[in-house]
């Protein structure tokens, strides 16, 4: 069961990188950068089966720092929309020098 | 352990990452949002199975519940328009690149966990109690790192007030 977990984590982190490296619409890479965060929160799960608790309460703080990087991320989003009217991250090219 | 366990498993598994599939390829960021929600669902109950009952709630509450709202909430607050005017896949030669990089890092991921691990607990049977193996550790080795997240999301919610806020 710990391998099959294993296997499913790292197909989702390889889905969230792809994403990111795809996409170009800001919401969306920030949606797959928590997707990339869930994998690894089953890993540590997996192995919290063979290692203990410790592996559990990290992904408590896992949650914690996902939570506030969406809040602060999504509030630079709403900034940067008002100042340019979009969230495509081909326009949005100001330390391109 | 199960054959139905085991074939539970593999369909929640097997149904999340289909689910990352479908959110990835998504236009519409609404759409997106709603297929990683259902991923997480999926994951809540690959927790549960995996004897992390608490872990697997919070990502319910936590994940599906709070931080994909917030996501919604700022789609909805952007108002982005029609799915076709925001058309967002990169280029062929980017999509080919991704690919390139997706697939050399699953065969490093799975090249490195191919081996076998070692337990240093022994297999016991799933406590009654999923609460204090967790709240044990955490309020008393790991108490620091839990204070320390109180200062860190206070300093989420001022900076996303002082980002978010409409200057006069």
């Amino acid at each position: 069961m710990i391998n099959e977990a294993l296997f499913f984590s790292a197909v989702l982190f390889t889905i969230g990188v792809v994403g990111v490296l795809t996409r170009r619409n800001a919401i969306i890479i920030f949606m797959c950068v928590e997707l990339m965060l869930n994998a690894v929160n089953l890993t540590f799960v997996a192995f919290s089966k063979l290692y203990g608790a410790a592996g559990q309460i990290f992904v408590i703080f896992v949650m914690t720092v996902a939570a506030a990087e969406a809040a602060v991320g999504l509030a630079i989003i709403i900034s940067i929309f008002r100042h340019r009217e979009t969230v495509n991250l081909e326009n949005i090219n100001l330390l391109k020098g | 352990m199960g054959y139905f366990y085991q074939i539970n498993f593999y369909i929640f598994g097997l149904l999340a990452i289909a689910s990352a599939l479908a959110f990835v390829t998504r236009k519409s960021p609404v759409a997106a949002a709603l297929w990683l929600v259902n991923t997480m669902f999926c994951l809540s109950a690959l927790y549960i199975m995996m004897d992390a009952q608490f872990i697997g709630a919070i990502q319910v509450l936590v994940y599906a519940g709070a931080i994909m709202v917030v996501f919604l909430f700022v789609v909805m607050l952007l108002n982005l328009g029609h799915p076709s005017d925001i058309a967002d896949m990169r280029g062929t030669w980017a999509k080919l690149v991704a690919a390139g990089i997706g697939v050399v890092l699953l065969a490093q991921i799975l090249v490195v966990q191919r081996q076998r691990l070692p337990r240093i607990i022994p297999e016991v049977e799933a406590p009654r109690n999923v609460i204090t193996g967790i709240a044990g550790p955490l309020f008393n080795e790991y108490l620091l790192a839990f204070e320390v997240t109180s200062v860190l999301l206070l300093a989420a919610i001022v900076g996303a007030v002082l980002l978010a806020k409409r200057r006069s």
